[in-house]
C-alpha cells in the first residue's frame, strides 16, 4: 500500500492513453482493509489510478513497479479480487497515503464485479510494459546523435561540417562577386565625377567637394585629385590627430621629443586594442598637427624616416644634446647613443646626421661602422 | 569679301555664351551624379553589410577567400584598407585583420633587427608570427603578410618586402639597397653567405666591386664576417642563416 502515490490532477503523460475503469473498487493493503473503499479504478498502459470523487482523493501506483497479478474468484460472502505482488519501495518516491506497510501485495476488492475483463486488459499492459518504451523513447529525444557513436560519427560528423564549410564558401564566392558588381559601379562614378572636379576646379562648391571626399574615403577610392588639391580637412583625420597629441604627449617626451611613425603606429594600435587605425590614417592624422596647433610635429627626415616630434624638442636642441655627449665621449656610433638618448637606433642616426648637416659633427666610415666625432674646425670662430 | 557666319562680334559672344552654357550644363551634371553617388553609395552600404553579416567570418578565417577579396577589390580600383573609417573596415573588420597584423610585423622586425640587421624572409616572419600567437591566430598566408607590409610603407621609409630571386625578404630598415647588394643577397640566398670569390665568378665583378658592395652590408649590420675559414673570409647574412642547406 505503501507505493501509491498522490495525484492532485489526473494528466496523462505523452504516450500513455486509459485502457479500462470499473467503479466500486476498494483497496486492501494486504490482509488488511483500507479506508480507500470507493472509489474509480483507471487503468492506463503505465499505470492504476484510484479515485474517490466524493472525498476527493485520487492516488496512483505505477504499472513498473508490480511484479505478479493474481485473480481471486467471488465466493460465497466474498468479492472478486485482483492480487498485485509489488517491488519493494523505490527509493525516491512521492509522498502517498501511507509511509510503510508490513505487506508487498495489494489487493483489489471490485464489489460491483467486472474483475476478469480488468485482469485480462491489466495482464495484456503489464505484459506490453509500455512504460520501459516511453524511458527510452524520451532517451532517444535529447539525444538524436547519439545513434553515430565513437570513431564513425566522429568522421560523419567532420565530413558534414567540411560539407557545410564548402557550401558558405561557394556561396561566400558568389556573394562577393555580386557586391564587387556594386562597388565597380560606385568607382565609376567617382571616377566620372572626379574628371569633371579637375575640369572646372573650383565650379563645383566646397560643400559637394567635402562630401564628395568623404564618400571617396568611405568607399576607399584612391583619388589624387581631391586629396592632394583640398588638404585634407576631414573630421576623422581631426579627432584621430588630437587623440594622438593626447597619447603621444607623455611617451615622446621620455623618448626625447622624437618617435618615429613606426613606433606611433605601433603603440598607438596596441593601446586601442580593437577598431584599430591603418597606417595612412595615422600619417594624414600627423599632417594635421600644424594646422590644429597641436604640440607636435610630423618630421621627414633625409633617409625618408618619418617621425614625430614635439614642438619643443627642435632639431637643434637634440644637436646640441648629442653634441654635449660627443664632446664627453670623444666619440660615438648611432648604436651607442641610441640608449643614452633613449631612442630607437634609426631616431639616433638620424639626429647625428642632422648634427652633421649642421656642421656640428663629422664622420668617420669605415667597416668598422659610422662614427661621429666633434667638428673642430666650427669650434668656436 | 567678308566670309558670314564667322569673326564678328556677334559669333564671338554667342560661342562665348555656348561655352558658359555648356559649362553650366557641366557643373549641374556633376552635381546630380554628386547626389546620384551618395543615394548609390548608401545602397552599397546595406549590400555591403549583408554581406559582411554572412561573411564575415569567413574572411577572417579562410586566406583563399581573402585573397580573392583583396584581388578582386584591387581590380576594381578600391583598397579596402585604405582609412579605418571606410566602409569596408567599418562593416566587413578587414582592416582590423591587417593592421593588427601591421602592428606584430614591426614588433617582430625590431625584436630581430638586431640580430639580422633588419632582413628576415618573408616566410620565417609568417612562422614567427604564427608561434607567437598559438592557436588563436588564424591562418596567415605570406600573401596577407605583404599587403600588411605595403600598407605599413606609408608611415614612411622603413618597411618593404624585396623579391631576391624567387624568395621574398622583408627590409625593416631604411637603406636603399643597391642593385648589387640585392644581387650578394640573391648569391647568399642558398647558402646564408657570400665571398668575393663567389661573387666575382658569379657576376664577372672585379673584386673592387664585391669587396665594396660588401662593405656596404657590413656597415648597415646586414652582414657579418667569418674570418676564420681557410681560404678567405665569408659573409654571412644572419637573417638568412635559416636557409642553410
Amino acid at each position: 500500500m505503501d507505493r501509491f502515490m498522490w495525484v492532485t490532477t489526473i494528466s496523462l503523460i505523452k504516450g500513455e492513453f486509459e485502457v479500462i475503469q470499473k467503479h466500486n473498487v476498494r483497496i486492501y493493503d494486504g490482509d488488511n482493509r483500507t479506508n480507500f473503499d470507493c472509489g474509480t479504478l483507471r487503468l492506463t498502459s503505465h499505470q492504476l489510478i484510484w479515485d474517490d470523487q466524493l472525498q476527493d482523493r485520487t492516488i496512483s501506483l505505477g504499472l513498473n513497479l508490480v511484479q505478479k497479478t493474481e485473480e481471486v474468484i467471488a465466493g460465497f460472502n466474498r468479492s472478486a479480487k485482483i492480487i498485485l505482488y509489488l517491488q519493494s519501495k523505490p527509493t525516491s518516491q512521492e509522498p502517498g497515503p501511507k509511509i510503510s506497510s508490513q505487506f508487498n501485495y495489494i489487493r483489489l476488492s471490485f464489489r460491483a464485479g467486472g474483475q476478469s475483463e480488468y485482469y485480462a486488459a491489466l495482464c495484456n499492459q503489464l505484459s506490453r510494459k509500455r512504460w520501459i518504451t516511453q524511458v527510452t523513447n524520451q532517451r532517444q529525444a535529447t539525444r538524436p546523435s547519439g545513434r553515430h557513436m565513437g570513431i564513425v560519427g566522429i568522421e560523419r560528423k567532420i565530413e558534414q561540417k567540411q560539407k557545410e564549410t564548402q557550401s558558405t564558401i561557394s556561396q561566400a564566392f558568389s556573394d562577393l562577386n555580386a557586391l564587387m558588381d556594386k562597388a565597380k559601379e560606385m568607382v565609376a562614378i567617382a571616377d566620372r565625377v572626379a574628371k569633371k572636379i579637375e575640369e572646372k576646379k573650383g565650379q563645383l562648391s566646397d560643400d559637394e567637394t567635402v562630401q564628395f571626399k568623404s564618400y571617396l574615403l568611405s568607399m576607399g577610392i584612391n583619388d589624387p585629385v581631391t586629396r592632394e588639391e583640398h588638404g585634407y580637412g576631414n573630421k576623422y583625420h581631426e579627432e584621430l590627430a588630437k587623440q594622438l597629441a593626447t597619447f603621444l604627449k607623455s611617451l615622446i617626451e621620455k623618448s626625447d621629443g622624437l618617435m618615429t611613425l613606426t613606433d606611433v603606429y605601433c603603440m598607438y594600435n596596441r593601446a586601442r586594442g580593437i577598431e584599430l587605425v591603418s597606417p595612412e590614417d595615422v600619417f594624414i592624422a600627423c599632417k594635421l598637427f600644424e594646422s590644429l596647433k597641436l604640440p607636435l610635429r610630423l618630421r621627414e627626415f633625409d633617409s625618408g624616416v618619418l617621425a614625430v616630434q614635439s614642438e619643443s624638442h627642435s632639431v637643434e636642441v637634440i644637436v646640441e644634446k648629442i653634441t654635449k655627449i660627443i664632446k664627453s665621449k670623444g666619440c660615438i656610433t648611432a648604436e651607442e647613443l641610441s640608449p643614452l638618448v633613449k631612442t630607437s637606433i634609426t631616431v639616433a642616426k638620424e639626429g647625428l646626421s642632422a648634427a652633421e648637416n649642421l656642421g656640428m659633427v663629422c664622420r668617420d666610415d669605415s667597416v668598422e661602422g659610422l662614427r661621429f666625432y666633434l667638428n673642430r674646425f666650427m669650434k668656436d670662430p | 569679301m567678308r566670309r558670314r557666319g564667322v569673326g564678328g562680334v556677334a559669333a564671338i559672344n554667342k560661342s562665348k555664351l555656348a561655352k558658359a552654357k555648356f559649362a553650366e550644363k557641366g557643373t549641374e551634371i556633376a552635381e546630380t551624379q554628386v547626389s546620384q553617388m551618395s543615394q548609390q553609395l548608401e545602397e552599397f552600404r546595406t549590400k555591403l553589410s549583408d554581406f559582411a553579416a554572412k561573411h564575415r567570418n569567413e574572411i577572417r578565417k579562410n586566406p583563399q577567400f581573402r585573397n580573392h577579396f583583396q584581388q578582386m577589390c584591387a581590380r576594381i580600383g578600391v583598397d579596402p584598407l585604405a582609412s579605418s573609417k571606410g566602409f569596408w573596415a567599418e562593416l566587413l573588420n578587414v582592416g582590423d585583420f591587417y593592421y593588427e597584423l601591421g602592428v606584430q610585423v614591426i614588433e617582430v622586425c625590431m625584436a630581430t633587427r638586431p640580430r639580422n640587421g633588419g632582413i628576415i624572409p618573408l616566410e620565417e616572419l609568417r612562422v614567427r608570427l604564427t608561434k607567437a600567437h598559438g592557436k588563436t591566430r588564424e591562418d596567415v598566408t605570406v600573401d596577407d603578410l605583404s599587403r600588411a607590409i605595403k600598407k605599413l610603407s606609408t608611415l614612411g621609409n622603413g618597411f618593404k618586402v624585396i623579391a631576391v630571386g624567387s624568395q621574398r625578404l622583408v627590409q625593416s630598415v631604411p637603406v636603399e639597397l643597391s642593385m648589387d647588394n640585392t644581387a650578394v643577397l640573391q648569391s647568399a640566398m642558398d647558402t646564408g653567405y657570400a665571398s668575393i670569390k663567389t661573387l666575382c665568378d658569379e657576376f664577372q665583378w672585379p673584386t673592387d666591386r664585391a669587396r665594396r658592395s660588401l662593405e656596404q652590408l657590413i656597415k648597415e649590420g646586414m652582414v657579418w664576417i667569418d674570418s676564420q675559414n681557410a681560404s678567405e673570409d665569408l659573409y654571412w647574412f644572419p637573417g638568412l642563416f635559416n636557409n642553410e642547406k
